[in-house]
């Protein structure tokens, strides 16, 4: 009896210790799973033998600043320097970050599902705002915006990656202006325009994300030179967009692949806001070019999308209201490769119902072109039901499989401008307001500086950072500190040595 | 001490002989002269003088790149291509031509008469005043960093400073004058054949004055009309303590893409110019301008106009082509009071798709003009001639900087 309670009690012990030293050795505590700063080095799935990737890593050698529940994420924007990553643990923070500095990275810390949440409750308009260069933004939930999840206005070599996004209002993700930049692995939903938006930019790789329940799934818009890739789209209004929308600044878009993407029944009601390029989009659109050039459709798979599979138009077709002298609106030199279609145009809407009932078909086709442009191909027409493709002639590639990314094999270097030309534009575009060599204007003669600070640049540094009034006769000058120190040493050099 | 008081008592005797000068010389009409001062031989700020005499521009943002090359994106982005290369004397000819009313059919209207100084290189006024007094359709727009704008007009009917100016020169409404009156008042100025033969020195010193020297100079003095060193910038370049909490409240509400206003005014000059119809209300009882339809031919731009810059917009009250809006947070208003709201019940305009319902509270509306107001900067304003080539008068105050 009392060996058998000792067995129980021995084998309870032991099973005890089994647990703890289980629970210790093979389960993870929470934080140590989390990986280190992976900061700018791009993750590449699916490129082997590529190089770019090894190209485009940086080092990390900036600071961890990090932000634990009940914190600001924009407090540590304030206090990041470029090349500091600012590390966001789960919680929940409502606010509007903006990063108008360069090289920062946001990486949120996923710990056993809790996600570090930004949530606008559907009173802030976004949730990240950046301008600066080298940004990255990954592995956040951001739900419940006005406006955007991300926007870039400006800055270039930006990733946004695992990010999880729901109902941010107009956009997801959306950079504008920007050049060499890599969207990849994030999932979004409900989106009232694009989910994923990729506007006015350069050199884009879209990849592996998963976009539905929105009016557009991914938009390429007056861009060029961007690869879809890899992208679940499905259960938007329309999928796969690329095209020209006029009035814009920058009024080209070529250049783009739609590769291996899953585009599948985009039969989502169209909620566009009124007067919303999307908001006229059909339901049941699954890749739409609209006046983009050199649009090439290889791999996909394309199905179950009600009105039809690929529509090609010109602008004024598709948008026919806003005229734009300077946009040149037809779809030129779109390559159709071997696609997966079926099921495409089983309850054809508006103006491609009536097209085909011309035809005496009731079903819209895989394939439909309308309006102007030259020079488009496709490779294997017989395959699919085609309205409008008689002038297409037969592809002249097989597959693009040697362009593994539109990104640069390194990042855009930021203009560098030497110290003599830094303190050349502040000269004059900054002091000439007051002072001017062998006159008086405002401030004192420039002579009047060269010749108190021979040799002592740093003299004329300290004194514009903090101006002491020195002469009754001129007014009090004000304190130049906004003026970079770099740039401050550079204008007092540049004014040591100016001769004329 | 002494030195001091010698200056006083100097500036003192040397302002009682320049008023009785002003009033001997004013009193004679313009029979007689002033004597000027030759033409200025530095480029004004913003611009560096090179080996050839040209100005050529220069400023911060010239460190940075634009998507390309359009001048168009994010806080350092580089400006589009503006117009710079023009000689220190053509600039300061221009000057004097830009504030000169001989310009005009009866000597009443210069420039700066709609463009002044003082109010932003505008009027103040919801529509301009032309010829006799006439009240005419639109607001004069700023010149302020006009030199980088590749359409001029409201309805963008010009492609550039020249060929604005002729059309409002020569317009019956406004400046009234004739190429051969304009060309044949200005030949009979001495102190006009005198800087004009300064300005070209390339050409006889006895030729006559040509319209495209008119024209020339008074580009050339646009072009040196540069803001680019508000607050706004000082925070554009890095110094993120140059707009307190709430400016960059209003700049993150301004740059959203619930507000969008940063989609049409797009830095760095505040404008992508573009046109877009909004649909602004017009002053009571006038009818609807149609605006770029007119020059463009073209039904789907009826209502549209050419998207402003907002630099100085603070300066230049009140807004909107016919100047419907007699403050900033009227005009930030409008914008979330519901597409078309304004519009005629009669007309169908394509309003621009980012006119929208954005429905900004009170609050972002506050903030909003407080970050338009950064934009200001004057630092660059060109003096007003104190005396002119024509001995007319200069109507125009000049600015007082603080």
């Amino acid at each position: 009896m009392k060996s058998t309670l000792f067995k129980i009690i021995g084998g309870l012990l032991l099973l005890a210790l089994g647990v703890f030293i289980g629970r210790t050795l093979l389960s993870s505590s929470g934080e140590s799973t989390v990986p280190m700063p992976s900061t700018m080095q791009y993750r590449n799935v699916g490129h082997s033998g590529d190089t770019t990737q090894v190209a485009q890593r940086k080092q990390f050698t900036g600071q961890i600043i990090e932000v634990k529940k009940g914190g600001s994420i924009q407090e540590a924007v304030k206090s990041a320097n470029p090349g500091d990553l600012i590390r966001v643990f789960p919680g929940t923070y409502s606010e509007n970050v903006y990063i108008d500095k360069d090289d920062i990275s946001l990486q949120g810390v996923v710990i056993k599902g809790e996600w570090p949440t930004l949530d606008g409750n559907h009173k802030i308009n976004d949730a990240f705002l950046y301008s600066g260069n080298g940004i990255l933004i990954e592995n956040f939930k951001i739900i419940n915006y006005k406006g955007n999840g991300i926007m870039g206005q400006a800055g270039n070599n930006f990733i946004i990656r695992n990010n999880w996004i729901i109902d941010t209002g107009v956009y997801g993700i959306f950079p504008q202006f920007g050049k060499n930049g890599l969207i990849e692995h994030n999932v979004l939903s409900k989106i009232a325009d694009a989910a994923i938006y990729v506007g006015m930019c350069d050199n884009i790789d879209v990849l592996h994300n998963e976009v539905f329940d929105s009016v557009a799934g991914i938009e390429i818009e007056n861009s060029r030179h961007c690869l879809v890739e890899n992208n679940y789209v499905h259960n938007n209004t329309g999928g796969l967009l690329a095209f020209i929308t006029p009035g814009l600044p920058i009024k080209t878009a070529f250049n783009i692949i739609f590769r291996n993407n899953f585009v599948v029944n985009n039969n989502h009601p169209n909620f566009g806001a009124p007067g919303s390029t999307v908001a006229s989009i059909p339901p049941g659109t699954g890749i739409l070019i609209m006046a983009a050039d050199d649009v090439i459709v290889e791999n996909n798979i394309i199905t179950g999308n009600k009105n039809t599979g690929i529509t090609i138009v010109d602008l004024a077709t598709g948008d026919p209201k806003a005229n734009d002298p300077n946009s040149e609106g037809n779809p030129d030199r779109v390559v159709i490769l071997d696609n997966i279609m079926f099921d495409n145009g089983n309850d054809p809407t508006g103006e491609i119902k009536a097209i085909m009932l011309t035809q005496l078909e009731t079903k819209g086709p895989d394939i439909f072109a309308y309006g102007g442009g030259t020079g488009s191909t496709i490779r294997d027409k017989n395959r699919y039901r085609t309205f409008g493709l008689g002038d297409y002639g037969p592809a002249q590639i097989e597959d693009t499989k040697d362009i593994k990314t539109m990104m640069l094999g390194a990042p855009v270097p930021p203009r560098s401008v030497t110290d003599k030309e830094l303190g050349e534009i502040t000269y004059y575009g900054v002091c000439a307001g007051c002072h001017a060599l062998g006159t008086t204007l405002i401030g004192v003669d420039t002579q009047i500086i060269k010749d108190i600070y021979v040799d002592n640049p740093q003299g004329i540094v300290n004194y514009i950072t903090k101006p002491l009034n020195l002469r009754d006769d001129y007014p009090e000058m004000p304190p130049q500190d906004y003026l970079s120190e770099e740039a401050k040493m550079a204008v007092a050099k540049y004014i040591l040595e100016m001769t004329n | 001490m002494k030195s001091k008081s010698t200056i006083l008592i100097l500036s003192i005797v040397g302002l009682l002989i320049s008023g009785l000068l002003l009033f001997f010389f004013a009193s004679k009409k313009s029979e007689t002269y002033t004597d000027l001062a030759v033409l200025n031989c530095h480029c004004p700020p913003g611009f560096k003088l090179n080996e050839d005499n040209k100005c050529i521009a220069k400023n911060l943002y010239q460190q940075y790149d634009s998507p390309n090359n359009l001048g168009v994106g994010g806080l350092q982005t580089g400006l589009p291509e503006g117009r710079d290369g023009f000689t220190p004397q053509e600039i300061d000819l221009g000057r004097y031509l830009f504030f000169d009313p001989i310009l005009s059919i009866d000597g009443s209207m210069s420039c700066a008469t709609c463009h002044e100084p003082n109010k932003g290189f505008s009027d103040g006024l919801p529509t301009s005043i032309g010829k006799d007094n006439l009240k005419l359709d639109r607001a004069a727009p700023t010149l302020w960093n006009v030199g980088y704008l590749n359409r001029l007009f409201w309805d963008g009917r010009a492609n550039s400073l020249e060929e604005q100016m002729a059309i409002t020169l020569f317009s019956e409404v406004e400046m009234a004058n004739t190429p051969e009156n304009l060309l044949h008042t200005l030949n009979n100025i001495d102190n006009y054949r005198k800087l004009f033969a300064e300005a070209y020195p390339e050409r006889g010193k006895k030729e006559d004055i040509e319209l495209p020297e008119i024209y020339k100079a008074l580009a050339a003095f646009q072009t040196s009309l540069v803001s680019l060193n508000s607050k706004y910038d000082q925070y554009a370049h890095g110094y993120h303590e140059a707009l307190n909490e709430k400016e960059i409240e209003g700049l993150n509400v301004f740059r959203s893409f619930v507000a969008r206003c940063a989609e049409c005014h797009t830095p760095p000059l505040f404008t992508n110019q573009q046109f877009a119809v909004i649909g602004t209300p017009e002053p009571d009882g006038l009818p609807l301008d149609p605006g770029a339809e007119i020059p463009f031919d073209d039904k789907s731009m009826r209502g549209a106009f050419k998207v402003p810059t907002l630099r100085n917009i603070d300066l230049t009250a009140p807004y909107m082509h016919s100047g419907k809006f007699e403050t900033l947070r009227e005009a930030v208003e409008f914008y979330t009071k519901g597409r078309g709201h304004a519009v005629p019940k009669d007309e169908k305009l394509y309003i621009h798709w980012h006119i929208w319902e954005p429905e900004l509270s009170d609050y972002e509306l506050d903030r909003l003009v407080d970050f338009l107001k950064t934009l200001n900067d004057e630092s660059f304003t060109p003096k007003i001639p104190e005396a002119l080539p024509s001995g007319l008068n200069v109507t125009i105050q000049q600015t007082l900087i603080p």
